[in-house]
Protein backbone atom coordinates (compact mmCIF):
# COMPACT_ATOMS: atom_id res chain seq x y z
CA UNK A 1 0.00 0.00 0.00
CA UNK A 2 1.59 3.39 -1.06
CA UNK A 3 1.84 5.86 2.13
CA UNK A 4 0.90 8.96 0.08
CA UNK A 5 -2.06 9.90 -1.69
CA UNK A 6 -0.35 12.25 -3.85
CA UNK A 7 3.26 12.26 -4.11
CA UNK A 8 5.74 14.92 -5.86
CA UNK A 9 9.21 14.34 -6.78
CA UNK A 10 11.52 17.20 -7.85
CA UNK A 11 9.24 18.73 -10.20
CA UNK A 12 10.41 20.65 -13.23
CA UNK A 13 8.36 22.47 -15.52
CA UNK A 14 9.30 24.66 -18.12
CA UNK A 15 7.65 27.14 -21.00
CA UNK A 16 10.72 27.60 -23.22
CA UNK A 17 13.76 29.03 -21.88
CA UNK A 18 11.54 30.14 -18.39
CA UNK A 19 11.93 27.52 -15.74
CA UNK A 20 8.14 27.73 -13.89
CA UNK A 21 8.65 25.21 -11.02
CA UNK A 22 11.92 24.52 -10.14
CA UNK A 23 12.17 21.02 -8.06
CA UNK A 24 9.01 21.05 -6.44
CA UNK A 25 8.32 18.13 -3.67
CA UNK A 26 5.07 17.57 -2.27
CA UNK A 27 3.18 14.87 -0.47
CA UNK A 28 -0.83 14.80 0.69
CA UNK A 29 -2.50 11.99 2.61
CA UNK A 30 -5.65 10.62 1.67
CA UNK A 31 -8.54 13.13 3.64
CA UNK A 32 -5.83 16.63 3.07
CA UNK A 33 -7.04 19.64 2.53
CA UNK A 34 -4.02 21.87 1.19
CA UNK A 35 -4.39 25.48 0.10
CA UNK A 36 -1.40 27.02 -1.75
CA UNK A 37 -0.37 30.03 -2.11
CA UNK A 38 1.81 32.67 -3.15
CA UNK A 39 1.84 35.21 -5.56
CA UNK A 40 1.27 35.78 -9.08
CA UNK A 41 3.56 33.56 -11.53
CA UNK A 42 5.14 31.32 -8.56
CA UNK A 43 3.87 28.27 -10.13
CA UNK A 44 0.94 27.35 -8.23
CA UNK A 45 -1.29 26.89 -11.34
CA UNK A 46 1.35 25.09 -13.30
CA UNK A 47 1.51 22.40 -10.37
CA UNK A 48 -2.05 22.02 -9.94
CA UNK A 49 -2.31 21.41 -14.05
CA UNK A 50 0.72 19.20 -14.15
CA UNK A 51 -1.30 17.24 -11.39
CA UNK A 52 -3.49 16.00 -14.18
CA UNK A 53 -1.64 16.74 -17.15
CA UNK A 54 -2.89 19.52 -18.60
CA UNK A 55 0.66 20.70 -19.07
CA UNK A 56 3.60 18.26 -19.94
CA UNK A 57 6.43 18.93 -17.31
CA UNK A 58 10.13 18.24 -18.00
CA UNK A 59 11.33 16.51 -14.92
CA UNK A 60 10.41 14.23 -11.74
CA UNK A 61 7.33 12.86 -11.37
CA UNK A 62 3.79 12.57 -9.79
CA UNK A 63 1.97 10.10 -7.95
CA UNK A 64 -1.48 8.99 -7.39
CA UNK A 65 -2.06 6.36 -4.71
CA UNK A 66 1.67 5.22 -5.56
CA UNK A 67 0.46 5.05 -9.93
CA UNK A 68 3.26 7.41 -11.63
CA UNK A 69 1.14 10.41 -13.95
CA UNK A 70 1.82 11.17 -17.27
CA UNK A 71 4.91 9.60 -18.22
CA UNK A 72 6.92 5.89 -18.13
CA UNK A 73 10.54 4.85 -18.09
CA UNK A 74 11.11 2.51 -21.03
CA UNK A 75 14.86 1.55 -21.94
CA UNK A 76 16.20 4.35 -19.22
CA UNK A 77 14.25 6.50 -21.33
CA UNK A 78 11.22 8.88 -20.17
CA UNK A 79 8.44 8.92 -22.18
CA UNK A 80 4.76 10.37 -22.34
CA UNK A 81 2.31 7.37 -21.60
CA UNK A 82 -0.53 7.06 -24.02
CA UNK A 83 -3.43 9.83 -24.25
CA UNK A 84 -5.72 6.40 -23.46
CA UNK A 85 -3.78 5.96 -20.70
CA UNK A 86 -3.60 9.50 -19.74
CA UNK A 87 -7.51 9.73 -20.19
CA UNK A 88 -7.79 7.68 -17.78
CA UNK A 89 -5.25 9.05 -15.51
CA UNK A 90 -6.65 12.23 -15.44
CA UNK A 91 -9.96 11.03 -13.81
CA UNK A 92 -7.80 9.91 -10.57
CA UNK A 93 -8.68 13.88 -10.12
CA UNK A 94 -10.97 16.27 -10.69
CA UNK A 95 -10.67 19.94 -11.46
CA UNK A 96 -12.39 23.05 -11.22
CA UNK A 97 -11.52 25.66 -12.80
CA UNK A 98 -11.27 29.58 -12.59
CA UNK A 99 -13.73 30.68 -15.71
CA UNK A 100 -15.92 27.86 -14.68
CA UNK A 101 -15.10 26.21 -18.30
CA UNK A 102 -19.14 24.29 -18.36
CA UNK A 103 -20.19 23.44 -22.14
CA UNK A 104 -22.32 25.90 -23.02
CA UNK A 105 -24.62 23.96 -25.15
CA UNK A 106 -25.44 21.57 -22.60
CA UNK A 107 -27.67 21.60 -19.28
CA UNK A 108 -26.19 21.65 -15.95
CA UNK A 109 -27.56 18.43 -15.51
CA UNK A 110 -26.22 16.89 -19.21
CA UNK A 111 -22.71 18.56 -18.39
CA UNK A 112 -22.37 16.14 -15.08
CA UNK A 113 -23.81 13.41 -17.07
CA UNK A 114 -21.63 14.12 -19.92
CA UNK A 115 -18.14 12.20 -18.20
CA UNK A 116 -20.08 9.91 -16.35
CA UNK A 117 -21.70 8.13 -19.64
CA UNK A 118 -18.25 8.81 -21.72
CA UNK A 119 -15.83 7.81 -19.18
CA UNK A 120 -17.18 5.51 -16.55
CA UNK A 121 -19.81 4.27 -19.32
CA UNK A 122 -22.56 4.72 -17.48
CA UNK A 123 -26.50 4.45 -18.96
CA UNK A 124 -28.01 7.53 -19.36
CA UNK A 125 -30.16 6.87 -16.33
CA UNK A 126 -27.80 6.09 -13.95
CA UNK A 127 -25.45 9.23 -14.76
CA UNK A 128 -29.15 11.44 -14.79
CA UNK A 129 -29.49 9.94 -11.27
CA UNK A 130 -25.53 10.84 -10.37
CA UNK A 131 -25.77 14.53 -11.65
CA UNK A 132 -29.36 15.28 -9.71
CA UNK A 133 -27.53 13.77 -6.77
CA UNK A 134 -24.13 15.97 -7.21
CA UNK A 135 -26.80 18.79 -8.36
CA UNK A 136 -28.58 18.67 -5.10
CA UNK A 137 -25.57 18.49 -3.09
CA UNK A 138 -24.06 21.64 -4.58
CA UNK A 139 -27.76 23.43 -4.13
CA UNK A 140 -28.85 23.42 -7.70
CA UNK A 141 -31.23 20.50 -8.22
CA UNK A 142 -33.75 22.90 -9.41
CA UNK A 143 -31.56 24.23 -12.36
CA UNK A 144 -30.66 20.89 -13.91
CA UNK A 145 -31.97 21.71 -17.28
CA UNK A 146 -30.69 25.18 -16.85
CA UNK A 147 -27.92 26.22 -20.03
CA UNK A 148 -24.92 27.53 -18.32
CA UNK A 149 -25.65 31.30 -19.75
CA UNK A 150 -28.93 31.39 -17.23
CA UNK A 151 -26.95 30.81 -14.56
CA UNK A 152 -24.95 32.67 -12.48
CA UNK A 153 -21.22 32.79 -11.90
CA UNK A 154 -21.73 31.33 -8.81
CA UNK A 155 -24.20 29.08 -9.79
CA UNK A 156 -22.14 27.65 -12.68
CA UNK A 157 -19.12 27.13 -10.61
CA UNK A 158 -21.14 24.90 -8.51
CA UNK A 159 -22.23 22.81 -11.72
CA UNK A 160 -18.40 22.68 -12.61
CA UNK A 161 -17.51 21.31 -9.16
CA UNK A 162 -20.32 18.89 -9.11
CA UNK A 163 -19.35 17.90 -12.57
CA UNK A 164 -16.00 16.59 -11.41
CA UNK A 165 -17.04 15.65 -8.23
CA UNK A 166 -19.30 13.43 -9.74
CA UNK A 167 -16.45 11.44 -11.70
CA UNK A 168 -15.77 10.19 -8.24
CA UNK A 169 -12.12 11.36 -8.08
CA UNK A 170 -9.50 10.37 -5.95
CA UNK A 171 -8.07 14.10 -5.40
CA UNK A 172 -10.13 17.12 -6.41
CA UNK A 173 -7.90 20.61 -7.67
CA UNK A 174 -9.20 24.16 -7.82
CA UNK A 175 -7.34 26.69 -9.34
CA UNK A 176 -8.40 29.86 -8.15
CA UNK A 177 -12.30 28.84 -8.63
CA UNK A 178 -13.68 32.31 -6.91
CA UNK A 179 -11.10 35.00 -8.61
CA UNK A 180 -13.79 35.05 -11.98
CA UNK A 181 -17.03 35.75 -9.60
CA UNK A 182 -18.59 39.31 -8.19
CA UNK A 183 -18.04 39.57 -4.37
CA UNK A 184 -21.15 38.46 -3.40
CA UNK A 185 -21.04 35.17 -5.06
CA UNK A 186 -17.55 33.95 -3.71
CA UNK A 187 -19.28 33.14 -0.63
CA UNK A 188 -21.83 30.19 -1.85
CA UNK A 189 -19.49 28.35 -3.52
CA UNK A 190 -16.45 28.84 -0.70
CA UNK A 191 -19.09 26.57 1.19
CA UNK A 192 -19.54 24.50 -1.14
CA UNK A 193 -15.77 23.32 -0.91
CA UNK A 194 -15.70 23.82 2.68
CA UNK A 195 -18.23 21.10 2.90
CA UNK A 196 -16.96 18.82 0.60
CA UNK A 197 -14.00 18.92 2.86
CA UNK A 198 -15.97 18.25 5.89
CA UNK A 199 -16.42 15.29 4.51
CA UNK A 200 -13.27 13.74 4.23
CA UNK A 201 -12.17 14.65 0.27
CA UNK A 202 -8.88 14.77 -0.42
CA UNK A 203 -8.27 18.53 -2.08
CA UNK A 204 -5.75 20.84 -3.84
CA UNK A 205 -6.68 24.02 -3.65
CA UNK A 206 -5.23 27.46 -5.05
CA UNK A 207 -6.36 30.75 -3.90
CA UNK A 208 -6.25 34.17 -3.39
CA UNK A 209 -9.10 33.99 -0.68
CA UNK A 210 -6.15 33.60 2.58
CA UNK A 211 -9.11 33.67 5.17
CA UNK A 212 -10.45 31.01 3.37
CA UNK A 213 -7.41 28.98 3.21
CA UNK A 214 -6.57 29.20 6.99
CA UNK A 215 -10.11 28.02 7.67
CA UNK A 216 -10.18 25.14 5.20
CA UNK A 217 -6.94 23.90 5.26
CA UNK A 218 -4.97 21.26 7.16
CA UNK A 219 -1.67 22.22 5.54
CA UNK A 220 -0.70 25.79 3.33
CA UNK A 221 1.91 25.44 1.13
CA UNK A 222 3.52 28.90 0.19
CA UNK A 223 5.06 28.66 -3.19
CA UNK A 224 7.91 31.43 -4.11
CA UNK A 225 9.73 31.49 -7.65
CA UNK A 226 8.70 28.00 -8.65
CA UNK A 227 9.46 26.62 -5.08
CA UNK A 228 8.25 26.05 -2.03
CA UNK A 229 9.19 28.61 -0.12
CA UNK A 230 7.60 27.34 2.90
CA UNK A 231 4.79 24.92 4.10
CA UNK A 232 3.06 23.95 7.85
CA UNK A 233 -0.23 24.15 9.05
CA UNK A 234 -2.17 26.97 8.47
CA UNK A 235 -1.63 28.68 12.13
CA UNK A 236 1.32 28.94 12.08
CA UNK A 237 2.06 30.02 8.36
CA UNK A 238 -0.34 32.69 8.91
CA UNK A 239 0.59 33.89 12.46
CA UNK A 240 4.20 32.82 12.31
CA UNK A 241 5.39 32.74 9.13
CA UNK A 242 9.30 31.67 8.97
CA UNK A 243 10.51 33.53 5.48
CA UNK A 244 10.70 37.21 5.12
CA UNK A 245 9.02 36.59 1.72
CA UNK A 246 6.17 35.24 3.11
CA UNK A 247 5.36 37.82 5.72
CA UNK A 248 5.91 40.35 3.23
CA UNK A 249 3.38 38.42 0.85
CA UNK A 250 0.73 38.24 3.75
CA UNK A 251 0.88 41.77 4.45
CA UNK A 252 -0.24 42.40 0.60
CA UNK A 253 -2.65 39.52 0.60
CA UNK A 254 -6.73 39.67 1.73
CA UNK A 255 -5.48 37.59 5.08
CA UNK A 256 -3.45 41.07 6.16
CA UNK A 257 -5.85 43.17 5.40
CA UNK A 258 -7.95 42.31 8.06
CA UNK B 1 -38.25 48.16 -78.49
CA UNK B 2 -41.73 46.31 -79.39
CA UNK B 3 -41.24 43.20 -77.68
CA UNK B 4 -44.14 41.62 -75.94
CA UNK B 5 -43.44 39.61 -73.00
CA UNK B 6 -45.18 35.53 -73.66
CA UNK B 7 -44.14 33.16 -71.17
CA UNK B 8 -46.93 30.48 -72.86
CA UNK B 9 -43.74 28.50 -74.56
CA UNK B 10 -41.76 28.43 -71.11
CA UNK B 11 -44.53 27.27 -69.28
CA UNK B 12 -45.23 24.35 -71.80
CA UNK B 13 -41.34 23.01 -70.52
CA UNK B 14 -41.76 24.35 -67.02
CA UNK B 15 -41.45 20.60 -65.97
CA UNK B 16 -38.30 19.97 -67.68
CA UNK B 17 -37.24 23.19 -65.72
CA UNK B 18 -38.26 21.99 -62.20
CA UNK B 19 -36.69 18.61 -63.29
CA UNK B 20 -33.37 20.65 -63.53
CA UNK B 21 -34.15 22.37 -60.46
CA UNK B 22 -34.26 18.98 -58.65
CA UNK B 23 -31.09 17.82 -60.17
CA UNK B 24 -29.31 21.31 -58.88
CA UNK B 25 -30.65 20.18 -55.74
CA UNK B 26 -29.52 16.75 -55.48
CA UNK B 27 -25.88 18.11 -56.98
CA UNK B 28 -25.77 20.51 -53.82
CA UNK B 29 -26.77 18.22 -51.84
CA UNK B 30 -24.22 15.52 -52.31
CA UNK B 31 -21.27 17.87 -52.93
CA UNK B 32 -21.79 19.90 -49.50
CA UNK B 33 -22.66 16.50 -47.91
CA UNK B 34 -18.96 15.17 -48.97
CA UNK B 35 -17.58 18.39 -48.88
CA UNK B 36 -18.53 18.91 -44.76
CA UNK B 37 -16.48 15.74 -43.76
CA UNK B 38 -13.64 16.88 -46.55
CA UNK B 39 -14.15 21.02 -44.69
CA UNK B 40 -14.22 19.24 -41.03
CA UNK B 41 -11.45 17.12 -41.74
CA UNK B 42 -9.62 19.83 -43.48
CA UNK B 43 -9.70 22.48 -40.62
CA UNK B 44 -8.65 19.97 -37.73
CA UNK B 45 -5.70 19.65 -39.95
CA UNK B 46 -5.39 23.69 -40.38
CA UNK B 47 -5.10 24.22 -36.50
CA UNK B 48 -3.18 21.28 -35.70
CA UNK B 49 -0.04 21.82 -34.40
CA UNK B 50 1.73 18.83 -36.61
CA UNK B 51 3.37 20.32 -39.60
CA UNK B 52 2.85 17.17 -41.19
CA UNK B 53 -1.06 17.71 -41.09
CA UNK B 54 -1.10 21.51 -41.10
CA UNK B 55 0.91 21.77 -44.79
CA UNK B 56 -0.73 19.28 -46.92
CA UNK B 57 -4.65 21.12 -45.71
CA UNK B 58 -2.99 24.24 -46.19
CA UNK B 59 -2.00 23.71 -49.77
CA UNK B 60 -5.24 21.99 -50.80
CA UNK B 61 -7.04 24.78 -49.27
CA UNK B 62 -5.14 27.35 -51.03
CA UNK B 63 -5.17 25.42 -54.52
CA UNK B 64 -8.74 25.22 -54.83
CA UNK B 65 -9.63 28.95 -53.44
CA UNK B 66 -7.71 30.18 -56.04
CA UNK B 67 -8.52 28.44 -58.81
CA UNK B 68 -11.78 29.39 -60.69
CA UNK B 69 -14.39 26.49 -60.03
CA UNK B 70 -15.44 26.50 -63.97
CA UNK B 71 -11.89 25.57 -64.32
CA UNK B 72 -11.87 23.04 -61.82
CA UNK B 73 -15.15 21.65 -63.36
CA UNK B 74 -13.66 21.23 -66.68
CA UNK B 75 -10.35 20.24 -65.52
CA UNK B 76 -12.04 17.03 -63.78
CA UNK B 77 -14.07 16.42 -66.81
CA UNK B 78 -12.20 16.53 -69.58
CA UNK B 79 -8.46 16.04 -67.86
CA UNK B 80 -8.68 13.42 -65.55
CA UNK B 81 -9.60 11.00 -67.92
CA UNK B 82 -6.69 10.98 -69.86
CA UNK B 83 -5.11 10.51 -66.68
CA UNK B 84 -6.99 7.44 -66.37
CA UNK B 85 -8.90 8.83 -63.77
CA UNK B 86 -12.68 8.70 -65.92
CA UNK B 87 -16.49 9.86 -64.04
CA UNK B 88 -19.51 10.37 -65.60
CA UNK B 89 -20.68 13.44 -65.86
CA UNK B 90 -23.03 13.74 -62.70
CA UNK B 91 -20.36 12.29 -60.88
CA UNK B 92 -17.66 14.39 -61.70
CA UNK B 93 -19.28 17.80 -61.26
CA UNK B 94 -19.82 16.13 -57.63
CA UNK B 95 -16.53 15.10 -57.05
CA UNK B 96 -15.28 18.56 -58.22
CA UNK B 97 -18.28 20.36 -56.21
CA UNK B 98 -17.29 18.72 -53.08
CA UNK B 99 -13.41 18.88 -53.53
CA UNK B 100 -14.62 22.78 -54.41
CA UNK B 101 -16.86 22.90 -51.30
CA UNK B 102 -14.33 21.11 -48.54
CA UNK B 103 -11.44 24.13 -49.06
CA UNK B 104 -14.53 26.73 -48.42
CA UNK B 105 -15.89 24.83 -45.67
CA UNK B 106 -12.48 24.10 -44.04
CA UNK B 107 -11.67 27.73 -43.79
CA UNK B 108 -15.65 28.54 -42.26
CA UNK B 109 -15.20 25.71 -39.56
CA UNK B 110 -11.35 26.26 -38.97
CA UNK B 111 -12.92 29.87 -37.75
CA UNK B 112 -15.77 28.32 -36.23
CA UNK B 113 -13.15 26.39 -33.78
CA UNK B 114 -10.91 29.23 -33.01
CA UNK B 115 -13.52 30.63 -31.42
CA UNK B 116 -14.02 27.94 -28.67
CA UNK B 117 -12.51 28.85 -26.11
CA UNK B 118 -9.28 26.56 -25.18
CA UNK B 119 -10.68 26.16 -21.85
CA UNK B 120 -13.63 23.84 -22.96
CA UNK B 121 -10.91 21.06 -24.14
CA UNK B 122 -9.31 21.47 -21.35
CA UNK B 123 -12.18 20.85 -19.20
CA UNK B 124 -12.74 17.31 -21.10
CA UNK B 125 -9.46 16.04 -21.04
CA UNK B 126 -9.57 16.57 -17.04
CA UNK B 127 -12.81 14.47 -16.80
CA UNK B 128 -10.99 12.09 -18.61
CA UNK B 129 -12.54 12.31 -21.92
CA UNK B 130 -10.58 11.30 -25.03
CA UNK B 131 -9.31 14.27 -27.51
CA UNK B 132 -11.57 12.78 -30.26
CA UNK B 133 -14.66 12.52 -27.60
CA UNK B 134 -14.19 16.04 -27.01
CA UNK B 135 -14.01 16.80 -30.26
CA UNK B 136 -17.10 14.94 -31.10
CA UNK B 137 -19.24 15.69 -28.33
CA UNK B 138 -18.02 19.43 -27.30
CA UNK B 139 -15.81 20.97 -30.09
CA UNK B 140 -18.04 19.83 -33.44
CA UNK B 141 -21.20 20.57 -31.82
CA UNK B 142 -20.24 23.99 -30.83
CA UNK B 143 -18.40 24.75 -33.78
CA UNK B 144 -21.10 24.16 -36.33
CA UNK B 145 -23.43 26.47 -34.05
CA UNK B 146 -20.68 28.97 -34.02
CA UNK B 147 -20.50 28.77 -38.10
CA UNK B 148 -24.26 28.23 -39.40
CA UNK B 149 -24.32 32.14 -39.93
CA UNK B 150 -21.20 31.74 -42.51
CA UNK B 151 -22.40 28.24 -42.92
CA UNK B 152 -25.29 29.74 -44.68
CA UNK B 153 -24.31 32.08 -47.48
CA UNK B 154 -21.36 29.45 -48.17
CA UNK B 155 -24.36 26.88 -48.65
CA UNK B 156 -26.44 29.34 -50.88
CA UNK B 157 -23.36 29.86 -52.98
CA UNK B 158 -22.12 26.73 -52.93
CA UNK B 159 -26.19 25.53 -54.29
CA UNK B 160 -25.84 28.99 -57.18
CA UNK B 161 -22.66 27.33 -58.25
CA UNK B 162 -24.12 24.33 -59.32
CA UNK B 163 -25.37 26.34 -62.47
CA UNK B 164 -21.56 25.58 -63.98
CA UNK B 165 -22.62 22.08 -64.28
CA UNK B 166 -24.05 23.20 -67.84
CA UNK B 167 -21.00 23.96 -68.89
CA UNK B 168 -20.30 19.95 -69.11
CA UNK B 169 -23.85 19.23 -70.30
CA UNK B 170 -25.61 18.10 -66.91
CA UNK B 171 -29.57 18.49 -67.72
CA UNK B 172 -29.75 21.07 -63.86
CA UNK B 173 -31.28 23.66 -64.10
CA UNK B 174 -29.43 26.31 -66.40
CA UNK B 175 -28.44 23.55 -69.14
CA UNK B 176 -32.39 23.08 -69.17
CA UNK B 177 -33.32 26.95 -69.58
CA UNK B 178 -30.41 27.11 -72.38
CA UNK B 179 -32.26 24.24 -73.68
CA UNK B 180 -35.80 25.69 -73.56
CA UNK B 181 -34.43 29.34 -74.64
CA UNK B 182 -32.53 27.72 -77.70
CA UNK B 183 -35.99 26.00 -78.81
CA UNK B 184 -38.66 28.62 -77.95
CA UNK B 185 -36.44 31.59 -78.85
CA UNK B 186 -38.02 33.04 -75.67
CA UNK B 187 -34.90 34.87 -74.12
CA UNK B 188 -36.14 37.22 -71.67
CA UNK B 189 -39.27 34.71 -70.16
CA UNK B 190 -36.64 31.84 -69.82
CA UNK B 191 -34.12 33.66 -68.45
CA UNK B 192 -36.54 35.35 -65.77
CA UNK B 193 -37.90 32.41 -64.86
CA UNK B 194 -35.08 30.21 -64.25
CA UNK B 195 -33.61 33.23 -62.42
CA UNK B 196 -36.82 33.40 -60.23
CA UNK B 197 -36.32 29.58 -59.66
CA UNK B 198 -32.47 30.32 -58.38
CA UNK B 199 -34.30 33.29 -55.89
CA UNK B 200 -36.76 31.23 -54.64
CA UNK B 201 -34.93 28.28 -53.73
CA UNK B 202 -32.21 30.71 -52.28
CA UNK B 203 -34.54 32.16 -50.19
CA UNK B 204 -36.41 29.29 -49.04
CA UNK B 205 -32.62 27.74 -48.39
CA UNK B 206 -31.55 30.69 -46.05
CA UNK B 207 -35.03 30.72 -44.38
CA UNK B 208 -34.42 26.66 -43.46
CA UNK B 209 -30.45 27.39 -41.97
CA UNK B 210 -32.54 30.68 -40.04
CA UNK B 211 -34.51 28.17 -38.80
CA UNK B 212 -31.96 25.58 -37.87
CA UNK B 213 -30.19 28.42 -36.25
CA UNK B 214 -33.13 29.64 -33.98
CA UNK B 215 -33.58 25.77 -33.25
CA UNK B 216 -29.72 25.03 -32.21
CA UNK B 217 -29.53 28.53 -30.39
CA UNK B 218 -28.35 28.00 -26.80
CA UNK B 219 -30.61 29.61 -24.40
CA UNK B 220 -29.69 32.71 -22.30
Amino acid sequence: MPNHLLEIRDLHKSYGEVEVLKGVDCTMAQGDVISIIGSSGSGKTTMLRCINMLEEFQGGSISIDGEEIGYETVGGQRRRKKEKEIARQRALTGMAFQQFNLFPHMSAARNVMLGLMKVKKLSKDEARSIAEKWLDRVGLRSRADHFPGQLSGGQQQRVAIARAIAMNPRLMLFDEVTSALDPELVNEVLQVIKSLAQDGMSMLLVTHEMRFAYEVSNRVIFMNQGRIGEEGNPREMFHKPKSERLSEFLKTSSFGER
Amino acid sequence: MGYTLNFAAVWRSFDLLLEGLALSLALAFGAILIGAVIGLFTAFCLISKNGFARRPAGIYVTIIRNTPILVLVLFTYFALPQLGFRLGKIESFIFTLALYSGAYLAEVFRAGLLSIPVGLREAGLAIGLTEMQIRTSIIAPLMFRNVLPSLSSTIISLFKDTSLAAAIAVPELTFEARKINVETFRVIETWIVASCLYVITCSILAALMRALERRLSVPR
